[in-house]
């Protein structure tokens, strides 16, 4: 990272530049082209200088938290950093939600925050907080800035460690006075850029090849980290070989091409009856890019018993971490899967194939509704149908995201931009501003609920403004619903705090904020409304009146074994 | 010998982890958080200098719990660590912060 690029200069032509304008020069070289974010008094500098660049374009969100997640929408659609600029003090503050995020579904982000001028540091001063120490737990790594020149090593550090290995957050807290130094330079340092991804050694590889080839109930459990490594099409050419099955994690759907013969289905708290059940007989669990959540696994220790385990993973310090493995190898996904391909018989495995499929046919996911676009169900199944394969989805966080997760027809990897790790409601809308911002000519669809919505619908301003093309799908229970769900199998009926008993007028809202909107509770042919609505160019919102009662099953409860389920039958 | 440490040797988890890290402001707080975050438990933390300024050692002496793997592989993903090594003979690196405790109290 200490390399130089380019022309090497004569001393006389040293260059002068201040830390702010050398910030959105390193931005520019890392290949930068849209920075959302709000300006703040300990960010003024930076602001003066980004708006002399040509090349970054500044999206201006309405809360920092929403423009934090504009930028993981543009990192998840594109697999590469981006960058989100926030203030001092409460501009920190409400990053760090968006953030936090990054961290837990492994997201390249970087983000620039405002401090106040360094003698000012630790005097408790207007708009100063220790956005370093917040930071620390939230971040893959972080920096405070105390000299100009450090930010020729920083900047290109930042996007270096964000993108290489397991990707994550990376804070960058850079003090007014630093913004606003100016220091002579002689070039300017390399773009930061992915080390080259972890391999393990041959023999490894030839081991899990052939714990693959003497398993008789194989299945690959496979996550974000396949998404992450660019490896669903190596996934799929193994699983093919080699007949196995695939039951994927919430962040790994869009992986696996929905009708996939092998496809089992997201794993899990609410997934098929059939999938859990299978994961339960298999004698050998391939799980790639997974790190065995809790959501995913249930109770580990009756997770998969009979299996040995196969973890392949990038991290190392995800290996073993929950659950103890016959096999652990440290690599990028991609890498690995490509090396055991060649290893592996193919074929075989009738047997376990029938098995699934009698398992599939007598515990069949079950999607009640489905077929009346009156239900949460039927309208993800029919705009499923209606969208192209390469629209991309982003969901808020509740029985919504969950149903959409069971139902939607998943087609394309990095198509599904989902709050896995966090579950942070809020999520939905301004990821799905930043998919658009990413990928112009790509319909983008935000799912979402009344509950989350409300948390940063603050960005519907923001999207009327840039008139991207995203579609907000808001089923309104006018309820918490996932928490209502829970008080009702688990806390006796018990409702507190879950209704919202006077309704809010959503289309009426986004109307406000310059977003259209459709109505679909009074439609005369709801389906038909849908489709004309997903296919309007432009923003808009499609309100959807559902039934609280309507609940997401199967259920694993909380802190029970994945193949005890509760199922909506008798309810 | 205090009766902690021998206490401490009993119990027979106590492993010491030398850490060679970035020398800033910042960098204990990134160690000392991890540990707190992770629920691994610390028993002796010790800062020393190096002779290149923009390293520092950490010494820590942690109770195994089983989980030391796992604790190695945590520390080592953090950005400012640039080796950790497991030290054997940790009654040694024990006695040796016992007397230095017993020195500095000798100060007071």
């Amino acid at each position: 990272m200490n390399s130089v690029c380019g022309r090497r200069r004569q001393p006389e032509d040293k260059m002068k530049i201040t830390g702010a304008d050398l910030i959105v020069a390193l931005l520019e070289r890392q290949g930068i082209e849209i920075i959302p974010g709000i300006p703040g008094g300990a960010s003024l500098p930076l602001y003066d200088a980004l708006a002399k660049s040509s090349k970054i374009r500044h999206v201006l969100a309405r809360h920092e938290q929403g423009a934090g997640f504009m930028a993981q929408g543009m990192a998840r659609a594109t697999g590469k950093p981006q960058v989100c600029f926030a203030t001092s003090g409460p501009g920190a503050t409400n990053v760090v939600t968006a953030i936090a995020d990054a961290k837990l579904d492994s997201i390249p982000l970087v983000c620039i925050t405002g401090q106040v001028p360094t003698s000012l540091l630790g005097t408790d001063a207007f708009q100063e907080i220790d956005t370093y120490g917040l930071s620390i737990p939230i971040t893959k790594h972080n920096y405070l800035v105390r000299k100009a020149e450090e930010l020729l090593e920083v900047i290109p550090e930042a996007f270096s460690i964000a993108a290489s290995g397991r990707p994550g957050p990376v804070l960058v807290d850079v003090p007014k006075d630093v913004q606003l130094e100016e220091i002579e330079i002689d070039e300017m340092p390399c773009p930061g850029c992915a080390a080259p991804p972890i391999e393990a050694p041959g023999e490894q590889m030839r081991a899990a090849a052939e714990m693959i080839c003497g398993s008789r109930r194989p299945i690959l459990y496979v996550g974000g980290g396949i998404s992450a490594s660019g490896a669903a099409a190596d996934m799929l050419a193994l699983a093919e070989k080699a007949s196995i099955p695939i039951a994927p994690t919430l962040m790994g759907l869009d992986s696996v091409p929905s009708g996939h013969p092998l496809l089992l289905g997201m794993l899990g708290m609410h997934g098929a009856r059939f999938t859990n059940h299978a994961l339960a007989e298999c004698d050998l669990l391939i799980a790639v890019g997974v790190r065995f959540d809790d959501r995913a696994t249930g109770k580990a220790e009756t997770f998969c018993p009979d299996a040995r385990i196969l973890h392949i993973d990038i991290d190392p310090s995800e290996i073993e971490k929950i659950k103890p493995a016959s096999l652990g190898i440290a690599s990028d996904a991609g890498a690995a899967l490509r090396a055991i391909l060649p290893m592996v018989s193919s074929g075989g495995r009738e047997g376990w194939l029938a098995r699934i499929a009698q398992l599939r046919a007598e515990f069949p996911l079950e999607l009640p509704g489905v077929g009346d676009a009156g239900t949460a169900y039927g309208i993800i199944r029919r705009a499923g149908a209606i969208l192209p394969p390469d629209a991309i989805l982003t969901t808020d966080v509740g029985q919504h995201q969950m149903k959409v997760a069971q139902a939607f027809p998943f087609r394309q990897p990095r198509t599904w931009l989902t709050s896995g790790g966090l579950g942070t409601m809020g999520f939905g809308l301004p990821a799905a501003i930043g998919a658009a911002l990413a990928s112009p000519g790509r319909p983008v669809v935000c799912f979402s609920g009344d509950g989350s919505f409300l948390m940063n619908v603050q960005e519907l301003a923001t999207l009327a403004e840039e008139e991207l093309d995203v579609k907000i799908v808001l089923l309104d229970n006018r309820s918490l619903g996932l928490v209502h769900q829970q008080q009702d199998l688990f806390y006796g009926g018990r409702f507190f705090a879950v209704h919202y008993p006077k309704p809010v007028d959503f289309a009426g809202v986004a109307e406000c904020f310059g977003v259209p909107s459709t109505r679909l509770g009074e439609a005369a042919d709801p389906a038909d409304e849908l489709g004309r609505a997903l296919r309007e160019p432009g923003p808009r919102l499609i309100h959807a009146p559902v039934d609280v009662c309507d609940k997401v099953f199967p259920m694993v409860p909380p802190g029970g074994a994945n193949t005890n389920m509760l199922t909506g039958v008798g309810r | 010998m205090s009766a902690a440490i021998q206490k401490m040797e009993g119990c027979g988890e106590i492993a010491v982890l030398r850490l060679t890290v970035a020398n800033h402001p910042g960098v204990m707080s990134h160690v000392i958080g991890l540990f707190s975050r992770r629920r691994f438990n610390v028993d002796v933390i010790l800062c020393t200098p190096e002779r290149d300024p923009n390293l520092s050692r950490i010494w820590i002496s942690v109770h195994e719990c089983g989980r030391l793997d796992h604790i190695v592989r945590q520390i080592e993903k953090l950005a400012d660590v640039r080796e950790v090594r497991r030290l054997a003979g940790a009654g040694a690196f024990l006695r040796g912060v016992e007397r230095l405790r017993q020195e500095l109290a000798c100060g007071e």
